[in-house]
C-alpha cells in the first residue's frame, strides 16, 4: 500500500494539478452579448441616439468578454476572445453602410420614380413641370454599348494572345503587368485622355459621346482580359490537345473548342465589367458633357448618361432636383444589381463541367 | 477551311505544337497580337495625349493659376488634399479590410463566408456616384454631430480645431465614403493571400496549443504580409483617383489643412478636375488635363508598386 501513486488528487500534501485549464462556459458569449444589447437598449431609451446605443454595446461586449475570460481562463485566451471579438464587428460595422445606403436610397428614390420619370426627358422643363430621364436612359444605352464593341473584342483577343500565344514570352509578361496597372487609372484620367485625344484632332470644344465610349472602353478592357484569361487557363489541355491529334489548327481549335468551354465565364465577366463602367460618372463628364434633350447620335453633339444626370440634378441643389438624382441613383443601382444577377446566374449555369 | 483538309505535315507531331498552320492561323494570332499591342499603345497614349495637352500649361500667365501665381503653387494644396483624403480613408478602412478578410478566411462559419464575402462585393457595386449622393446628403447630415463632438473633445488636435461645419459635409465625412469605397478591393485582396496560407503552418501552430490568434498572428499574417501591403496600395490607387465621392461630398477650396471637421476643406485633384470643367476656357482645360497627368502618374507610381510588392511576393511563394 505504500506505492506512491501518480494521482495528484489522491497523493497527500501535495496541490491538485488540473489536466485541464479553466474554460469559460459555451454560452458565455451569448451572455454576454444579450447584456451588452441590454446596457445599449437601456442608453436608448434613456434618451441617447441608436447609433449611440449601438456604440456602447459594442464596447461593453469587448470589455467584458476578454475581461472575464482574462480573469477565468488566461491572458492568451483573453487576447483570442479580444480578436475573435473583433473581427465579428468589423464585418458587422461594414453592413452598416451597405444597408443604410440601400435604405436611403429606396426611401428617397421610390416616391419619384413612376411612368413619366422613366420616359420624359428635361427638355424646356421649367418649374414644377413633370421632367424624367429618358434622355440619360437612351445615352447610357449608347455609350455603354459602344464601349463593350470596342472593349470586347479587344480584351478577349489580348487574353487569347497571353493564354495561348505568348505563354512564357516577354511581351505577354509585359502586358499582363500594365493591364494590372491599368486596372488602376483612375476614371478620371481615362475622361481625360479621351479628351486630350479629341481635343487634339477636333478642336477644343468637342463634347461627343463616342468620346466617353472611348474613355469608359479604357476601363472596361482590363477587367475583360483579366475575367477572360483566368477561364481560358481554366479549359482543360486535354481539350486542345485532343483538338490537335485530331489535325485542326490552332485558329479552329481555340475559336471552336476553347472558346465555347469557356463562354459561361467570358460573357459573366463582360457583363461584370459593364456593370462597373455603367455607372461610371467623372469621365463622361468631362468629355461627353451634359444635355436636357435625347440625343442618339454618338457621333454629334452631347449626351448624358444616367451618371452625370444624377450629377447634374444633385448640383441643381433644389429639392425637385434631388429627388430626381434619388430617383436617377434608384433606376442606376437597380440597373447595376440586375446585371450582377444575371452575371451570376450565366456563371452558374454555364459553369465550365470540369467534374464528370 | 482548307486548312482543315489539309492533312498534318510529318514534323507537326508534337501535341501542342505552337507553330502557324497557313494563313488562318497566322491571321488570327496576327490579331490577337494587335490587340494586346493596342492595349499597350493606349497605355501610352494616356500618357502621350495627357502631356501634349497638358504640358502647355505648366507656363501659362500668372493669372491663369487663380488663385495661385504658378503651376506648382496650382497643383500643390490639390495634391495635398488627394493625399489628405485618401490617408483618412485609409487609416478607416485598413483595420476593417483584415478584420473582414480574416473572417472570411478564417473565422466565419463556412456557410456564411461565401455570402459575406459576395455582400462586401456588393458594396465595390454600387456606382461612385451614388456613394456621392448618399455622402452628400446623408452621411454628412447625420455626421454633423459627432464631428461637432469630436470638436468638443479633442479641439485641442489640429485635426478637430473646427469650427465644425454646420452641415457635416467635410474632409473627414469624404474620408470616410472613400474607405467605404476602396474597402472591397483591399478585403479581396487580403482575403485571397490569407486563405493562401499553407494548411500545414495552421495546423502545425494549432497543434503546439496555439489559440486561433495567435495561429493567425504567427502563421497567417507573416506568411500574407506583401500581399496586405499590395492590397493596401491599390486601395490607395483607388481612393487618389476617385472623383464623383469627393466632389459630391466637399464643397471645397485649394487650401492646405490640417483641419478635418471645419467649413474650408481642401479640394482633391480629381473632384477639382470635376467641379470646374464646365465653365473651363481651353487655357483653363489644358490646366486641368495638366493635373490630371500629375494625378496619373502619381496613382500610376502606387500601383506599379502595389504590383510590384504582389509579384515579389508570388515568385517567393513559387520557390
Amino acid at each position: 500500500m505504500s506505492t506512491p501513486t501518480l494521482d495528484p488528487g489522491v497523493a497527500p500534501g501535495r496541490t491538485a494539478v488540473a489536466l485541464t485549464e479553466p474554460r469559460l462556459p459555451s454560452w458565455a458569449p451569448v451572455l454576454v452579448g444579450v447584456a451588452a444589447v441590454g446596457v445599449g437598449a437601456l442608453l436608448w431609451i434613456l434618451g441617447a441616439s441608436v447609433a449611440v446605443g449601438v456604440l456602447a454595446a459594442l464596447v461593453v461586449f469587448l470589455v467584458a468578454l476578454p475581461g472575464w475570460s482574462a480573469a477565468v481562463e488566461s491572458r492568451r485566451a483573453a487576447a483570442d476572445r479580444l480578436a475573435t471579438s473583433l473581427v465579428w464587428s468589423t464585418f458587422a460595422v461594414a453592413m452598416i453602410p451597405l444597408v443604410w445606403l440601400v435604405f436611403t436610397v429606396l426611401r428617397e428614390g421610390l416616391s419619384t420614380i413612376n411612368v413619366q420619370f422613366l420616359t420624359y426627358q428635361m427638355r424646356n422643363v421649367i418649374g414644377d413641370q413633370q421632367g424624367g430621364l429618358y434622355h440619360a436612359l437612351i445615352g447610357t444605352l449608347l455609350v455603354t454599348g459602344m464601349a463593350m464593341l470596342i472593349s470586347v473584342p479587344i480584351g478577349i483577343f489580348a487574353a487569347i494572345y497571353l493564354v495561348e500565344y505568348g505563354r512564357g514570352t516577354r511581351l505577354a509578361r509585359v502586358l499582363t503587368f500594365l493591364v494590372d496597372v491599368m486596372t488602376g487609372i483612375p476614371s478620371i484620367v481615362a475622361g481625360l485622355f479621351a479628351l486630350a485625344l479629341f481635343v487634339l484632332i477636333f478642336g477644343p470644344s468637342i463634347r461627343f459621346g463616342f468620346g466617353g465610349s472611348v474613355a469608359l472602353s479604357l476601363l472596361m478592357i482590363p477587367t475583360v482580359v483579366r475575367s477572360t484569361e483566368e477561364m481560358l487557363r481554366l479549359v482543360p489541355a486535354d481539350l486542345r490537345e485532343a483538338s490537335y491529334a485530331l489535325g485542326v489548327p490552332k485558329w479552329r481549335t481555340i475559336l471552336r473548342v476553347v472558346l465555347p468551354t469557356a463562354l459561361g465565364g467570358i460573357v459573366t465577366g463582360v457583363v461584370l465589367a459593364v456593370s462597373r463602367i455603367i455607372g461610371e460618372t467623372a469621365p463622361l463628364l468631362v468629355v461627353a458633357g451634359a444635355t436636357d434633350s435625347v440625343n442618339t447620335n454618338l457621333f454629334e453633339g452631347r449626351m448624358t448618361t444616367l451618371p452625370v444626370f444624377i450629377y447634374q440634378q444633385f448640383s441643381l441643389a433644389t429639392p425637385k432636383g434631388l429627388s430626381y438624382a434619388w430617383g436617377g441613383a434608384l433606376v442606376l443601382i437597380a440597373i447595376v444589381m440586375i446585371l450582377n444577377i444575371v452575371a451570376r446566374i450565366i456563371g452558374r449555369v454555364f459553369a465550365p463541367k470540369t467534374g464528370r | 477551311m482548307s486548312a482543315t483538309q489539309t492533312p498534318p505535315k510529318a514534323d507537326d507531331t508534337g501535341l501542342t505544337s505552337s507553330r502557324p498552320h497557313g494563313r488562318g492561323d497566322r491571321v488570327f494570332r496576327g490579331i490577337a497580337v494587335a490587340s494586346g499591342l493596342v492595349i499597350m499603345l493606349a497605355l501610352a497614349g494616356v500618357f502621350v495625349f495627357l502631356a501634349i495637352e497638358g504640358l502647355p500649361a505648366v507656363s501659362l500667365d500668372a493669372g491663369a493659376y487663380e488663385p495661385a501665381t504658378s503651376f506648382l503653387g496650382y497643383v500643390g494644396p490639390l495634391v495635398f488634399g488627394t493625399v489628405l483624403a485618401a490617408l483618412i480613408a485609409l487609416l478607416v478602412a485598413v483595420p476593417f479590410a483584415i478584420g473582414i478578410a480574416l473572417f472570411i478566411s478564417h473565422y466565419a462559419p463556412r456557410r456564411l463566408a461565401a455570402p459575406v464575402a459576395y455582400l462586401i462585393d456588393l458594396l465595390a457595386a454600387v456606382p461612385s456616384v451614388v456613394y456621392g449622393l448618399w455622402g452628400g446628403r446623408e452621411l454628412a447630415k447625420n455626421i454633423a454631430g459627432f464631428q461637432s463632438w469630436l470638436h468638443d473633445w479633442f479641439g485641442w488636435l489640429p485635426f478637430f480645431a473646427g469650427p465644425p461645419s454646420a452641415s457635416g459635409r467635410t474632409i473627414l465625412t469624404a474620408g470616410l465614403v472613400l474607405a467605404i469605397m476602396v474597402l472591397p478591393i483591399t478585403t479581396a485582396i487580403c482575403r485571397e493571400v490569407f486563405a493562401r496560407t499553407p494548411r500545414l503552418n495552421e495546423e502545425a501552430a494549432l497543434a503546439l496549443g496555439a489559440t486561433r490568434w495567435e495561429m493567425v498572428r504567427y502563421a497567417v499574417f507573416p506568411y500574407a504580409r506583401s500581399g496586405m501591403i499590395s492590397g493596401v496600395m491599390l486601395g490607395l490607387g483607388r481612393a487618389l483617383g476617385e472623383t464623383m465621392a469627393v466632389a459630391m461630398v466637399l464643397s471645397a477650396s485649394p487650401i492646405v489643412t490640417l483641419n478635418l471637421i471645419s467649413t474650408e476643406n481642401p479640394a482633391t485633384i480629381a473632384s477639382n478636375i470635376a467641379v470646374n470643367y464646365a465653365e473651363s476656357t481651353p487655357e483653363q482645360q489644358a490646366l486641368l488635363i495638366a493635373t490630371g497627368l500629375v494625378l496619373f502618374a502619381f496613382t500610376f507610381g502606387v500601383n506599379f508598386l502595389a504590383r510590384y510588392v504582389a509579384g515579389r511576393s508570388d515568385r517567393r511563394m513559387a520557390k
